[in-house]
């Protein structure tokens, strides 16, 4: 994590002597800064600032995406929307994910990281297995478990021959069992990600603290709690400020495993405006679903930004450096 | 091709941008094809996989050789991406010259953009013999597309699997069907299995239902109107409604895919897990692909959806639809003609004997492969009536909004009111 406390603290260095060659030091600075990040600005305003405009002015339209807009509605489409009893449950069942996503992956996540970050052998093998199921693409991972998930079908039988036949539900059938299923699957693709970032973040706490703290009889867990987790704040915020997007995006997994259903019961907001805005030939109504959806991923964002990863980011974002 | 029913696997949500990007597209005219000139087709199909690919390759090359004018450019496209890529390409200046269209209210929502095609006058010397199963590339009386192959929906069953449940005659009425399922049930098969998953399969029942207790008169008029004002709609709900009661389905249907594995609806079926699948003809293909059992075509029969006692629509009148090509304005002659190719005999054996569908012209069915799809086809050209799928047949949103409610349905929600209230409020524009 960037840490840019000693920048902060520096003061600028008195100006060199002026040489020829950078007599005019601003204009130069300019040029550079338009240079290399002109390419990337331009993209950035073409691909995502200006369609982003264009599906807010589309959303204020009735219109199945074939010839003029002409039928203006104003805000219409965000009312019926946000009225609408699946969209509300598609909101709450992202909201469901994001929960669990932190209050489950999280916790597990830091077990295993810190499991996997002791000697024992045989660890490099773990750490690729755990990452193994993040490399696989959605789809790939949505179509393993539709499969391995039907009645009877591996989920079932690895239950039954370990004795736990009495666990089996119909994982992806079942109304109210259906969601947690999905949230397993999640679980199961993103929580490597989680371990190898943190694994990367346990390389920044320096052996000497915890030597100094078991020398004091601090034990394991005051160890771990009161130096390793603090150190890993900024790791763990990231992590959160990733998996909240993510879960709040979630579309992949569940439109290839249940399409949304059944009756609703998996509908995420990504695959309400798909359905919506594609299937349903209704551009307008769709257009409107992406924005409430852009706008709540910004709110989200700025906010977490603004609060949560304030102090990680100081100096870095917030101060013009050098 | 079955595979215009499988799921969308990666529907693309950055769609949205092109569509944008093409929206601010300069509106220069596109100049017309000369007529006599060489021209340039670009053929927009979904021959992805054999053996309607190699069909198609063959075809573009044959009329090439028959008109060296003509150039056809073919272009395979996943089914899926017609749903984003045709909407953009209709907005935008260079659409392609024939496009794979599904006909009904999809196709009809197509013609608003105002770049497809009339082949009324074009098509009307040769189109007689495709008789109704053309009739749902009409919209306001004209001609915008041409099927190249029909679907027919009904039950495909196992023959194996009824003679050991006792099952001796396939059944023609509910109340033989319900006594069928009672004796398969005893079998421990499931008498039937559908992919509730993917939605649509569910909808084929509240289809059929409907046009089992729907006069032709009705069904044509509530699908002009998109409207269901007759009491025969609600009844199709409540005859479902019966029926599930009878719990017929494999365990967990509601979550089942309909083509995806050993465990889809038609691979349990294939698998003789299942005895049965109310399906489209495309069913022995997507089956044959998912077992390991050679001779299942042996074993696999078919039955049209029986006849419901009361219902006032003819027992014999059968739900479909098809595949066919429309044309854009830019060479739309052209297009015409090479369509007219695709109804011909040489081109729709091909497409009957290698298995890629029901072809629409009478004179190849006798190359179908087995006598199954023969008697099905004999069936489908003899109905007095076809009503096409509704989601297909009703405009896009409509029809979409009637499979959710059925899906619904048979997660337990909702009511047989409820599925004629989603398609009128759809219908009126509510969300």
């Amino acid at each position: 994590m960037t840490t840019a406390t000693p920048v902060r603290a520096a003061k600028r260095p008195p100006a060199p002597p002026a040489r020829p060659r950078s007599r005019r030091p601003g204009l130069r600075k300019k040029l550079e800064l338009a240079l290399l990040l002109g390419p990337a600005l331009v993209l950035f305003i073409g691909f995502v600032l200006v369609p982003i405009g264009i599906a807010g002015f589309y959303s204020l339209f009735r219109w199945n995406g074939f010839g003029p807009l002409e039928d203006f509605v104003g805000f219409d489409n965000y009312a019926d929307a946000l009225a609408g009893d699946v969209f509300q449950g598609a909101i709450g069942h992202n909201l469901i994910i994001a929960g669990l996503s932190i209050v489950v992956q999280l916790p597990l996540s830091i077990g295993l990281a810190l499991l996997l970050n002791r000697k024992l052998r045989g660890r490099a093998i773990l750490r690729a297995l755990v990452f193994a199921p993040y490399v696989l693409s959605e789809a790939i991972t949505a179509v393993i478990w539709l499969l391995m998930l039907q009645p009877g079908g591996f989920a079932d039988q690895l239950l039954e021959s370990v004795g736990l036949g009495a666990l089996v539900q119909q994982w992806l059938a079942d109304p109210a069992v259906v969601l947690y299923t999905l949230f397993a699957v999640v679980t199961w693709k993103y929580v490597g990600f989680g371990i190898i970032l943190l694994l990367a973040g346990l390389q920044g706490v320096p052996a000497e603290l915890r030597e100094a703290a078991a020398l004091d009889g601090a034990s394991a867990w005051q160890s771990t709690r009161h130096i390793v987790l603090p150190l890993l704040g900024p790791t763990i915020r990231i992590w959160i400020f990733l998996s909240v997007i993510g879960s709040l995006q979630l579309f992949d997994l569940v439109w290839i495993m249940t399409l949304g259903g059944p009756a609703n019961a998996s509908t995420t907001m990504a695959t309400y405006l798909v359905d919506h805005g594609f299937k349903r030939y209704e551009f307008g109504f769709g257009s409107a679903v992406a924005v409430i959806l852009f706008i709540i991923c910004f709110a989200f964002a700025l906010l977490y930004q603004r609060f949560a990863l304030r102090r990680d980011t100081e100096g870095a974002l917030t101060r013009m450096v050098g | 091709m079955f595979s215009n029913r499988r799921i969308p696997v990666l529907a693309a949500l950055a769609a949205l941008v092109p569509l944008a990007l093409a929206a601010c597209g300069g509106g220069a005219d596109s100049s017309g094809a000369d007529p006599s000139g060489p021209v340039t087709l670009t053929w927009w199909h979904n021959g992805t996989a054999d053996p309607l690919k190699s069909i198609w390759e063959q075809v573009a090359a044959d009329y090439h050789q028959a008109h060296p004018e003509v150039t056809i450019k073919g272009q395979p496209l996943q089914n899926e991406e017609f749903t984003t890529k045709v909407p953009l390409a209709l907005q935008s200046n260079e659409p392609p010259d024939v496009y794979q269209a599904w006909g009904g209210g999809e196709m009809a929502s197509q013609v608003t953009s105002g770049k497809v095609a009339d082949v009324t006058g074009p098509t009307k010397g040769w189109l007689a013999p495709v008789g109704k199963f053309a009739e749902g590339w009409q919209a306001d009386g004209k001609q915008y597309g041409v099927p190249f192959e029909q679907h027919i929906v009904g039950f495909w069953y196992r023959k194996d699997l009824f003679a050991k449940a006792g099952v001796t005659t396939p059944p023609s009425t509910m109340d033989e069907l319900n006594s069928a399922v009672a004796k398969l049930k005893t079998t421990g098969v499931a008498p039937i299995a559908v992919g509730g998953k993917d939605r649509w399969p569910d909808a084929f029942y509240w289809n059929y239902f409907a046009v089992r207790e729907c006069t032709a008169d009705a069904l044509k008029q509530a699908v002009k109107a998109v409207k269901l004002e007759d009491p025969c709609w609600t009844k199709a709900g409540q005859d479902l409604k019966a029926f599930l009661a009878t719990q017929p389905f494999q365990t967990g249907f509601v979550g089942t895919p309909a083509q995806q594995g050993a465990g889809s609806s038609a691979g349990l079926v294939a698998n003789g897990k299942a005895a049965m699948e109310l399906q489209g003809d495309w069913e022995p293909g997507t089956m044959s692909s998912l077992t390991e059992d050679k001779a299942l075509d042996s074993k696999i029969g078919w039955f049209p959806f029986p006849a419901v006692p009361g219902g006032a629509g003819d027992p014999a009148a059968v739900l479909g639809g098809g595949d066919g090509f429309s044309c854009t304005t830019r060479a739309a002659k052209a297009c015409a003609d090479f369509l007219q190719y695709l109804g011909s005999e040489p081109v729709q054996t091909k497409i009957a004997a290698q298995g890629a569908g029901l072809p629409v012209n009478p004179a190849a069915a006798k190359s179908l492969k087995t006598e199954t799809l023969k008697g099905l086809f004999d069936y489908g050209r003899q109905a007095p009536y076809l009503q096409m799928y509704f989601d297909k047949a009703f405009p896009t949103a409509v029809g979409a909004a009637l499979n959710d409610a059925v899906a619904n349905f048979f997660a337990g929600q909702g009511s047989p009111e409820g599925i004629v209230a989603a398609v009128n409020q759809a219908a009126a524009g509510n969300k």
